[in-house]
Order: C-alpha cells, then sequence, then structure tokens
C-alpha cells in the first residue's frame, strides 16, 4: 500500500514511516501543506495522512480541495483538536477518518488499512466468509458449520464490522465508532466484554477459534493458525 | 503641587468649568439684552419729549419773535428738573437757558448730541453727562434742549459692576464646587485604583471599599468586588487543578520514569524490556486519557453558546449507553434494570450527553457494590430510568454501594476529587466532573443524593415537546 503522509514534525513523521515499512507498506512524506497537496494531486496514492495544523497550508483545505477536483483517495485526518465539533470540521470537509493526537500507531495502522479496503469493491459482499463462519447480510443470519447462531442486534453489528476487515486488526476505538457511534473514551473497557460474549457465542463450542485478541492493539478475526 | 494638578484634571472638575463658562456667557448674554433694551427704550422716550418741546418752542417764536421765546426758554430754565437749556444767538451770545456754556465742538454740531457739561451745586462744580438736540431757527439763533442723564449713566454703572461682581461671586464658588465634587470623586476612584494596583500586585483578597451610600459609586465597587471574588475562585480552583495535576499526572509520570530505568539497570534480557515497554506504554494510555478528559472538561466549561446542535431522543440514548454496558454489569455481577422511558426529545450534543450517561453508569458500575456484602436481592442492582417532567427530562442512575456522604457531594464534582476510598480504583477521577460539565453546558444539573441505601445521581436537562406529544 502506498500512503503519502503530510506531517511538518519530521521526528514524528520518521517514527510513521518507519511503522508503515514494518507493516509492509511505502510512505512519502511531504512536510508542508502546498507540497502535500501538489503531491496528492500528481500522484497516486492508496491513503492520505494529513496534519490538520501544516505550515502553508492547513489539511482541511487539502482535503477539501482535493474533493474539489473528484479526487476520491482515503485521507485520515491527524489532529491535536479532539473536541467533538473539531472532529465534525474534519469530516466535513471530506476526511473519512479523523484521528487525535497522540495516537497509538497500531491505531493508526489499522485505521489506515480499514480506510484503504473500504475503497475496495468486495466491501458490497452480501456474505462475508472467515473459516466456517458465515455472515449473511441479506438474510441477517449467522451460520457456524451449518449451525445457526442466534446474535444479539448489536453483537450481529459487531461481528459484521470484524467480518468486513477480516484478517486485519480492529481496534476498540474503532468498534466503538463503526458500531455504537460513540466517539469518547468509556472509562472502563466496555468493548472487551461485548467481543467476549460474541466469542462465547461464535467461538465457545468450536475447536478453532476465529477472533483472536490482539494484544496492545485490538481485536482480528481470520480464519487461520495462531 | 501635582495633587493639584490630578485635581484639575479631573472630569468633574473640567465639568464644572465647561459649565461655569456656559452659564456666566448665558447670563452676560441676558443682563446685556435687557440692559441695551432699556437704554433704547429710555433713549427715545427721551428724545421724543425734546423734540416735542423744540416744536412748542419754535412755534412760540414764530408767534412771538425771540423775546417771548426768551422768556419761555428762562421761565422753563427756572423749572427744577433735569432738563437743560440754552438759547443763543448767531455769534454765539448766551440769551438765556441753565445751561452756560457749551463746548465749541458741540455747537458746531446740530441734531442729537451726547455731552458732558459743568453744573455747579453746593459750592462745587461737577461734570454731568447730558444729551440734547440742537436746533437752529431761523435767523441763525440756536436752540439747544437737553436732557441730564448723569443719573442713568451711574445707573449702568452699578447694574454692570453689580453683574461683575455677581459673575466673580459665582466663579468662586462655582469654580471651587467643582474642586470639591472633584476632589471627593478623585478619592473614590483612586481607592479603587489602590485596590486594583494591589491586586495586580498580587493581592487577591483585596476589595474595593464600599461608602454604603449606595450611589452609582458603590453599585460599581460592589460589581467589581463580585467580578473579584469570582476571579478568586476562579484562581482558588486553577491552583487546585494545578495541585491535583501535579499529583495525579506526576504520579503516573514518575512511575513511568521508574519503570524504565528499572528496566534499563536490568540486565538486557528482550523479554524483560519488552515488557518494560508495554507497561509504559500503558501508563502513558492512562496519561493521555487523564490530558483528555482534562482538555474536554475546559472546553466545556469555557463554551457557553455551542453551535452544531442536534435534537435527539434522549430515551434512546440512554438506552443505548445501558446496552454498551450492560454486559460489564453482568461481568461485575451485577444487574442493570432499566426501566423503559418513552421518545423524549432534547436539544445538545448527542455525542457529550452519552458520554456524560456513561461516566456515571461506569462509577455506579466501579463503585456500586456493597462494601459490606450485605444481603438482599436487589443489593446488587442499577437502576435506570428516565423521568419526564413538564419542562425537563430526568435521567436518574441509583446504586446501592456505600454513597457518597451529603457533605462530599459537592466535592466529587470538582476536578481530580476522588474520595480516598476509592483511590485505589482506576480512573481519572474526571468521570462525574465532566459529567457535570456536560449537564451545565446544556443549562442543566448534575445533582448526588441518597439512593437509600447508595448513590443516586440524576442528571437534569431541558426537555423539548416532542411531535407525538403535540398530537395528545
Amino acid at each position: 500500500m502506498r500512503v503519502l503522509v503530510v506531517e511538518d514534525d519530521v521526528k514524528a513523521a520518521s517514527y510513521l514511516a518507519n511503522a508503515l515499512r514494518e507493516s509492509g507498506h511505502t510512505s512519502e512524506l511531504a512536510t508542508d501543506g502546498e507540497t502535500g497537496l501538489e503531491r496528492a494531486q500528481t500522484d497516486q496514492f492508496d491513503v492520505l495522512v494529513l496534519d490538520r495544523m501544516l505550515p502553508r497550508r492547513d489539511g482541511l483545505s487539502i482535503v477539501e480541495t482535493l474533493r474539489r477536483d473528484g479526487n476520491r483517495t482515503p485521507v485520515l485526518i491527524l489532529s491535536a483538536l479532539g473536541a467533538v465539533d473539531d472532529r465534525v470540521a474534519g469530516l466535513r470537509a471530506g476526511g473519512d477518518d479523523y484521528l487525535t493526537k497522540p495516537y497509538a500507531f497500531s491505531e493508526l495502522l489499522a485505521r489506515i488499512e480499514a480506510l484503504a479496503r473500504r475503497s475496495s469493491p468486495e466491501e458490497a459482499s452480501p456474505k462475508y466468509v472467515v473459516g466456517d463462519l458465515v455472515l449473511d447480510r441479506l438474510a441477517h443470519k449467522v451460520m457456524r458449520g451449518g449451525e445457526a447462531i442466534l446474535l444479539q442486534p448489536r453483537e450481529y453489528r459487531l461481528l459484521e464490522y470484524l467480518m468486513k476487515n477480516a484478517g486485519q486488526v480492529v481496534t476498540r476505538t474503532m468498534l466503538l465508532e463503526h458500531v455504537w457511534d460513540y466517539h469518547f473514551d468509556p472509562q472502563t473497557n466496555v468493548i472487551d466484554v461485548h467481543i467476549s460474549r460474541l466469542r462465547a457465542k461464535i467461538d465457545k463450542n468450536y475447536e478453532r477459534p476465529l477472533l483472536h485478541t490482539v494484544r496492545g492493539a485490538g481485536y482480528m478475526i481470520r480464519d487461520g493458525a495462531d | 503641587m501635582t495633587g493639584l494638578i490630578k485635581l484639575l484634571r479631573t472630569t468633574a472638575f473640567r465639568y464644572s468649568l465647561i459649565y461655569f463658562g456656559l452659564f456666566a456667557a448665558a447670563a452676560a448674554g441676558a443682563v446685556f439684552y435687557i440692559y441695551w433694551q432699556t437704554n433704547a427704550l429710555l433713549g427715545a422716550q427721551i428724545e421724543s419729549a425734546i423734540q416735542a418741546e423744540i416744536g412748542s418752542l419754535d412755534q412760540q417764536y414764530r408767534q412771538g419773535g425771540i423775546e417771548t421765546l426768551k422768556r419761555a426758554v428762562v421761565d422753563r430754565s427756572e423749572t427744577p428738573g433735569n432738563s437743560l437749556y440754552l438759547l443763543a444767538d448767531a455769534e454765539g451770545r448766551h440769551l438765556g437757558g441753565n445751561l452756560k456754556a457749551v463746548s465749541e465742538e458741540l455747537w458746531n454740531s446740530t441734531g442729537r448730541v451726547a455731552f458732558i457739561y459743568r453744573r455747579a451745586l453746593d459750592n462745587r462744580v461737577e461734570e454731568r453727562y447730558a444729551f440734547a438736540v440742537i436746533f437752529r431757527l431761523a435767523n441763525g439763533y440756536r436752540l439747544v434742549v437737553g436732557r441730564d442723564i448723569e443719573d442713568r449713566r451711574q445707573f449702568g454703572e452699578l447694574v454692570r459692576s453689580v453683574f461683575l461682581w455677581t459673575l466673580a461671586g459665582m466663579a468662586i464658588v462655582g469654580l471651587g464646587g467643582g474642586l470639591l465634587v472633584g476632589r471627593s470623586l478623585l478619592r473614590r476612584v483612586e481607592s479603587m485604583t489602590e485596590t486594583t494596583r494591589n491586586i495586580m500586585a498580587g493581592d487577591l483578597s483585596r476589595r474595593v471599599p464600599v461608602s454604603g451610600s449606595d450611589d452609582e459609586f458603590d453599585r460599581l465597587a460592589v460589581s467589581l468586588n463580585e467580578m473579584l471574588k469570582r476571579i478568586e475562585e476562579l484562581i482558588a480552583g486553577f491552583k487546585e487543578v494545578s495541585d491535583n495535576i501535579a499529583h495525579d499526572l506526576k504520579t503516573p509520570l514518575s512511575r513511568l520514569r521508574n519503570r524504565v530505568e528499572t528496566a534499563l539497570r536490568e540486565p538486557a534480557d528482550p523479554q524483560t524490556y519488552r515488557d518494560a515497554l508495554q507497561a509504559t506504554i500503558e501508563d502513558a494510555d492512562e496519561l493521555i486519557k487523564t490530558f483528555d478528559a482534562l482538555l474536554s472538561i475546559a472546553r466545556l466549561e469555557s463554551g457557553a453558546a455551542h453551535p452544531n446542535l442536534e435534537r435527539f431522543d434522549l430515551a434512546a440514548v440512554v438506552t443505548d449507553v445501558c446496552e454498551l454496558y450492560e454486559p460489564l454489569a453482568e461481568e461485575r455481577g451485577m444487574v442493570l434494570d432499566l426501566t423503559p422511558a418513552a421518545e423524549t426529545i432534547v436539544e445538545g450534543k448527542r455525542e457529550l450527553i452519552a458520554q456524560a450517561v456513561a461516566n456515571i453508569l461506569d462509577n455506579a458500575i466501579k463503585y456500586g457494590t456493597p462494601g459490606d456484602g450485605s444481603p438482599g436481592a436487589n443489593a446488587k442492582t442499577i437502576s435506570v430510568s428516565l423521568d419526564r417532567q413538564p419542562e425537563r427530562a430526568d435521567i436518574v442512575i441509583g446504586d446501592r454501594g456505600p454513597g457518597v456522604p451529603p457533605e462530599d457531594r459537592e466535592r466529587v464534582f470538582r476536578r481530580f476529587v476522588r474520595l480516598e476510598a476509592s483511590r485505589s480504583l482506576p480512573g481519572s477521577g474526571l468521570g462525574l466532573s465532566l459529567a457535570a460539565a456536560v449537564a451545565r453546558l446544556h443549562g442543566g444539573t448534575l445533582t448526588l443524593s441518597d439512593n437509600e441505601p447508595g448513590l443516586k445521581a440524576t442528571l437534569s436537562l431541558r426537555r423539548l415537546a416532542s411531535a407525538a406529544e403535540g398530537g395528545r
């Protein structure tokens, strides 16, 4: 995956570039807004990571310009401003995701990957399949090994989001944002309890677990031995 | 001297100076006008009397010749009064009348003249003002008929000097009064200035003196004092927060630092390093959460009118948050008992209100277990309800835990305050402060009360009448 990082803090940007390289992605760095916009306009990237406050041209204005030109490359906005209104402003400008500084690399990587996948066509698939677990989006049904599993509506949405991102790490905040539509930090890790409930339903009576905990990052659903 | 200069510069003094100037000009104008009008009227009266007299004397001259006229002039001259007469022939010889001598200049002019003549009175000669009309008769005779106007002139002088003295007196009283008023105003303003200087120098406990007269200065002083009190409270709050930050942020920071140091001292074992780094990240995350919460509260407290308000169903939010926390409660062996409520529309920030409800619920789950393990079916129940009042909606969350003593109920809303007993549990101590700040931002309240036993938290918000209710 090719990522354009527009960030004026060179040190932070180089850490980020390292992290991206380790996860098998290539990245390019622009240290001010004008250069960033120019690179995004002239070259093809899978995801753009924009700092909100940049010299010469701010992140929101870059997104607005790109969107006006019909450029639909997924954009993740990084910002030290984390209030609800700031997030709304970021998304309204045309950003696809918004992450507040300081962030964890695992969180950023998971989000970048989710963004890149979102623009791929398989999203519209009516059925998600991971191993012998099948989620039928049209019938709203979940089967594992041919047996129907009964899920609460929220558990269903949780599983749907995990399976949509099968094989990729999904963080707790991403789950809270996409399944519950909350952007705040619940003081206790309520998501873990929901996951363990879901796990009890889809994994407990089966030999091979599909829902894995990724330490220090989040969760991942995939078919394959650990 | 500088004191006097300061006094002369006061607004009060300048205003009284301007006022006095305007008043003096108006008074002078009025007096001058009256004086001038009166003079003109009297002058006109005298002139017409003189003209009438000249007319009748002229007639006598035409009828009886110069001898008749001379007799008439002598007659009239002997009548007491302020009339003046002079009859002379073409060579300027005195033929009759009480005016003895007339200056050359006067003699050669005709018509109306004002002049000074001499009059002998009680063995002395005095000069007096007079007004006369000089009339030339046939054959070169000249007749002068006039009036002594010395009394009138003296009266004018008197009026002028009285007016000037009065004006001088008024100036002294006016300017003195201005100075006096200026000084008393200056004193009060100076005392306020001095107080504010002291406050700027750091003595926040100072207050502006209030005289008790309830005048505009007192009202200003009272509102200044209220402002100062608010500032002092804010600064005290700020100091309390910085003290708490010092404690609650420095403690995990030093723990983080010690952990890294310890790891570096120990033998270079990759696993030890990994564990230490992992733990360091967790510590850092806790710190970030605390910072985030602090920033959120600061933002909420500084913001009054917020843009992007939405209308939403509060009942749905409460149900949603309960659903989010229900598995957690169950895991802790507690029961979340939600009383279903009908649609309740409020206006505000859905996200913030959800967060406030989540924080209260989180708190109830954390601290809502009876410490003494007292039995009872409801001992581990957290009740959640949404009570619809006519104008507001109350979200009531009650637990059966140890509760909060009445004297601490206000205190727990303050940032970082955690009751000593709970310091061991994780949490930033900002949850309820944030919920209270959210309530305030929405014009609502968060109150704690006794759930008998346990703690009851009531988040009260303004309610809008929904469309469905309008039909009822």
